[in-house]
């Protein structure tokens, strides 16, 4: 035990003199924060912007990253739009960022509540969440055909979808299976995404468009099924979640020919009026977590697909989604009167 | 007895020098936590990270419970001494632990919180010991009818207690389920009574209501009766402990009983808070001194306390084995247990053998830490008292509007809480009864959704809600408890008609 | 001070009605959750209070609950306009309200402060005016304690537990 603490702090000293003589050049002029950096959460407890934010937080803390600490914020309040507002209220203030997902878009859109991604500074984008369908282990539909086609095959509102929210992401997608099948799915909205997967063991919906961290645990406990994965190109994680799949073993939903892809954006931004330093420092911050093992391993768990973006490209696509969820949210008439 | 065994391994793994430190540090944190109503368990862990990551998730782990175990705790020391509840699920305990520090019996009402905690938390850990897998398979038969037949369970268990004038008690909680509506619907989307304003967006919550409600009105009530609380001169006395411990095992009943529920709430999972206003609702109506709840009654204090602590505890079974966070708190903890690599459900009782079970083990180890701890600060809370009004009236202000302002970071928060201040003044003046109106406000949005989802689900059906023997059952015994006062008084015109002589003697 | 027996119908010189009566309190609450009611009823009805094929609109509960909580209020107006018996008395006597607003109107003063001083001085002024008001302590205790309590606070919320509060301008001198 001793020796373990000698070297675990022999390490780390170690590790800090390398990081500082790392910095030592390039810290003369750079920003960096000077006092608590707030990490806005527009989301609950559980859910997994959450559970990313407080994985930052802690491989932040845990490797020195910052001199100030983190604080995780949660303000969910109105889909999410108590958060953004907050964030585009502290415009100028460098020691705040919030990570998004696709209620950045979802939320003004729907709720009509003033505000749009171009009141913040876009940062970097961390990560794209897929969307998979899943289906209760007990269930005899093994593929997405199958399902499909017995949705096909039955009367509108017979079958159940369960999905986080009310016109959002999960909304979405439903209202795209609707017009592929041409019947309508009942969607019941639960408050996370963690409630939805539960509600799909006990077996009280049909199906789930969860995200994969979010039904992973049910999935290896052969409680739920896979069924195909909203993307046009497969997970490329191959090693074994179960006794014989792994990600990379879920069909697209292209291969059933449902014309859906949908990935949601798991991204950071600041408020506005950022300095081109402030943003620069962040940027750099977010390389170093993408670094870390501990990220390494989150993102393997959770499948998620590892793009990352910064400066005009990421704006450029941020952009594009924006103009994307206009369309749909138009077409499935979710748009605020 | 597998599970017996397990637990043995599990105790020889908690069970070290630096553990039981861990346990000591976490306990304490919590408790401090419990009692400032600004500090949740969100920050505990925050300060308590980084040294988290020199150690093993096991110990780590144990010492992140131990703030939950500690914050449980901590919620019934301010809500007895001033009225304030710190966490939501310590607003029942107010009801009859504030009146008894009032009289001078703050150190019996806070031993027997403490202990009625300790009991109610026990009793759950022996559950989740050993019916664990039992336990999660229950938990999953709940769907949105089944949670909204536990919601209206609860609200028929409590209504119809005041004293008040049925046209107040009704005002009061309509104005609760109103409060409740404000904000974002989840089930369809669309913004209720924000009237365009970003600050109403969040809706009202329920911990900068009764902050105002009980807290403020009470400095307010206490300031037109000059400057003092009634407890003042009340008598510290170390031995209160045991004097307490000696009337308590009267109580077996009232306290398995609000365990029970505890324990049904917490996995389902309803949740603490319901399940102590519960809890207290059923002992009102079945105890023999039902007639005094609300002046002072130790049994007020026993039941809501032995309920939410069953709860608080039992709500850990459904975050390791579902990965469902029972409340906020827990939801930290599963934030805690993402960044060991560990995967909460249904596998982590057999990939992660040491870890659970040594977790169970702290369970026990923690909460008899917790209770030793917290016994032993008892006359130091009673003696807070003595310290004179005018001193302890701003500190308290001011802890109640930081309190106010961490729910949401919002200023305009600590605002409403001087609104619900006068509210509540007006309110306890005029004799409008705040209890039904905490409990709308607690319960309405979650019985609205479960409701509205539940008619999703059955196209509009309302026969979904006796579809099933679950639901159907739960749903009657609403019924039953709604109309019990009724029930009792057929009951007894029955046993008046077979003994005359018993119905003569005097009632107690 | 010694507690005085909080009676309703007297004040505290012994004089009978001598104060707001309860009558008048009781009809300004009752008309203060009517007009309550009457919001929500109307914003319901903006979000739609009916019942669609697929169960209650976002409005329908709420229409119910105003509608209810008019009713219940008016049946409260009408107890405080006509019942002689139930709203007779002082709702609270003029010296005890002057108490009750030498508490709330610091309080209100001590939110607004907060605004532009952070929570910090603010609660340190507060703690400190109200003993010297109400307690007419020295200086000498005064001062530590409004001191102390503020400094505490910091150090629990924003150095240790990093929540932060509102602050001003001394804490940004200091570097916050």
């Amino acid at each position: 035990m001793q020796t373990n603490h000698v070297s675990t702090l022999f390490r780390s000293l170690v590790a800090a003199t390398t990081a500082l003589g790392m910095l030592a050049p390039a810290s003369v002029l750079a920003w960096e924060p000077t006092k608590p950096v707030e990490f806005v959460v527009p989301a609950g407890t559980g859910g997994g912007a959450d559970q990313m934010s407080r994985l930052i937080q802690g491989v932040v803390s845990k490797h020195n990253l910052i001199k100030q600490p983190m604080v995780v914020v949660n303000k969910s309040g109105g889909a999410g739009g108590e958060g953004f507002l907050y964030i585009k209220d502290s415009k100028g203030d460098p020691h705040k960022i919030i990570i998004t997902l696709s209620n950045l878009f979802t939320t003004p859109l729907a709720t009509g509540i003033p505000f749009n991604w171009k009141d913040l500074t876009p940062v970097a984008m961390l990560a794209l969440d897929e969307f998979v369908l899943w289906v209760n282990a007990d269930s005899p539909h093994k593929t997405a055909k199958d399902y499909l086609a017995a949705v096909k095959a039955g009367t509108d509102n017979q079958f159940k979808m369960a999905g986080t929210g009310s016109k959002q992401e999960d909304q979405i997608i439903t209202v795209a299976l609707d017009k592929f099948t041409g019947k309508k799915f009942i969607y019941v909205p639960f408050k996370g995404g963690g409630d939805v997967a539960v509600q799909l063991v006990g077996g009280h919906v049909d199906s789930t468009v969860n995200n994969p961290i979010e039904a992973v645990a049910h999935w290896r406990a052969g409680k739920l099924r896979p069924l195909c994965v909203f993307d046009d190109k497969r997970i490329p994680y191959k090693e074994k979640i179960t006794e014989t799949m792994s990600w990379s073993d879920i069909p697209t939903c292209m291969e059933a020919g449902v014309k859906v892809d949908y990935l949601m954006l798991r991204g950071i931004f600041m408020p506005g009026g950022a300095s081109q330093d402030q943003v620069k420092f962040y940027v750099d911050l977010f390389k170093k977590v993408r670094e870390t093992p501990e990220w390494k391993d989150f993102m393997e768990k959770g499948a998620f697909n590892q793009s990352f973006m910064a400066g005009k490209e990421y704006a450029d696509w941020v952009q594009k989604a924006e103009d994307t969820h206009k369309g749909l949210m138009k077409d499935a008439g979710f748009l605020a009167q | 007895m597998e599970e017996f065994s397990n637990l043995m391994q599990g105790f020889s793994v908690a069970l070290t020098y630096q553990n039981l430190l861990f346990m000591l540090v976490g306990i304490l944190l919590g408790v401090l936590i419990g009692v400032l109503p600004g500090l949740g368990g969100a920050n505990g862990v925050a300060i308590l990270l980084p040294l988290t990551f020199t150690m093993s998730p096991t110990s780590a782990i144990i010492m992140l419970s131990c703030i939950y175990w500690g914050a449980l705790f901590g919620g019934a020391i301010t809500s007895i001494l001033f009225n304030i509840p710190g966490e939501p699920w310590s607003v029942a305990t107010t009801f009859d632990g504030h009146p008894m520090a009032k009289a001078g019996r703050a150190g019996e009402a806070l031993t027997a919180a403490f202990t009625s905690s300790f009991v109610g938390a026990l009793i759950a850990v022996i559950m989740i010991t050993f019916l664990a897998p039992l336990v999660a398979k229950f938990s999953l038969k709940f769907g949105p009818p089944e949670f909204f037949a536990v919601q209206l369970l609860t609200f028929c268990s409590f209504v119809g207690l005041g004293k008040g004038h049925p046209a107040k008690t009704i005002a009061a909680m309509m104005l609760g389920f109103a409060l409740a509506s404000v904000g974002l619907d989840t089930v369809t989307g669309t913004l209720r009574m924000t009237f365009g304003t970003g600050e109403l967006l969040r809706g009202f919550n329920f911990l900068i209501a009764v902050i105002g409600l009980f807290g403020i009105g009470e400095i307010l009530l206490t300031m037109e009766e000059g400057l003092a609380f009634k407890g003042v001169h009340a008598r510290i006395n170390p031995s209160v402990v045991w004097q307490t411990w000696k009337q308590l095992p009267k109580y077996w009943m009232t306290a398995l009983r609000g365990t029970l529920i505890g324990c049904w709430m917490g996995i389902t999972p309803g949740g603490a808070t319901p399940a102590s206003f519960m809890s207290y609702g059923i002992a009102k109506r079945f105890s023999k001194n039902g007639e005094k709840f609300g002046t002072g009654e130790i049994e007020g204090v026993i039941a809501p306390e032995t309920a939410a602590h069953a709860a608080g505890t039992s709500a850990l079974l459904p975050m390791l084995t579902l990965g469902i966070p029972g409340s906020p708190t827990a939801a930290v903890l599963l934030g805690g247990l993402l960044i060991w690599g560990l995967q909460p459900g249904p596998l982590l009782f057999v990939e992660q053998k040491d870890f659970v079970w040594g977790l169970i083990a702290s369970m026990y180890l923690g909460n008899i830490v917790g209770l030793i701890i917290v016994l032993t600060t008892v006359p130091w809370w009673a003696a807070i008292l003595r310290v004179p009004f005018s001193i302890i009236a701003p500190i308290i202000i001011v802890i109640c509007a930081i309190g106010a302002y961490t729910v949401n970071n919002a200023m305009l928060d600590v605002v409403l809480m001087l609104v619900f201040g006068i509210v509540g003044y007006l309110f306890k003046k005029l004799d409008y009864p705040l209890a039904p109106l905490v409990l709308a406000l607690v319960l309405g949005d979650m019985a609205e959704s479960s409701f509205r989802q539940s008619m999703l689900m059955s196209r509009g059906e309302v026969s979904i809600f006796w579809s099933n023997g679950l639901v159907g059952s739960i749903c009657g015994l609403a019924m039953l408890m709604l109309f019990w006062p009724v029930v009792t008084k057929l009951l007894a015109r029955l046993r008046r008609g077979n003994n005359d002589l018993d119905d003569a003697r005097p009632v107690e | 001070m010694i507690a005085s027996v909080n009676d309703n119908n007297h004040s505290d010189d012994g004089k009978p009605h001598h104060g707001v009566s309860t009558r008048a309190v009781e009809f300004a609450v009752a008309v203060f959750t009517f007009i309550l009611g009457i919001v929500v009823i109307v914003d319901s009805r903006r979000v739609g209070a009916g019942w669609a094929e697929d169960g209650p609109q976002a409005g329908y509960f709420p229409y119910y609950i105003g509608i209810i909580l008019c009713i219940a209020s008016v049946w409260t107006i009408w107890r405080a306009l006509f019942s002689a018996k139930d709203v007779a008395g002082v709702f609270v006597s003029h010296k005890k309200f002057r108490l009750v607003l030498s508490v709330f109107i610091p309080s209100m003063i001590y939110v607004v402060a907060t605004y532009f001083i952070g929570i910090y001085v603010a609660s340190a002024l507060f703690i400190g005016a109200f003993m010297y008001w109400h307690g007419r302590f020295a200086w000498t205790r005064i001062i530590p304690i409004s001191v102390i309590v503020p400094v505490v606070m910091f150090l629990l919320f924003e150095v240790w537990f990093l929540v932060p509060l509102p602050k001003g301008p001394l804490e940004t001198l200091i570097g916050y």
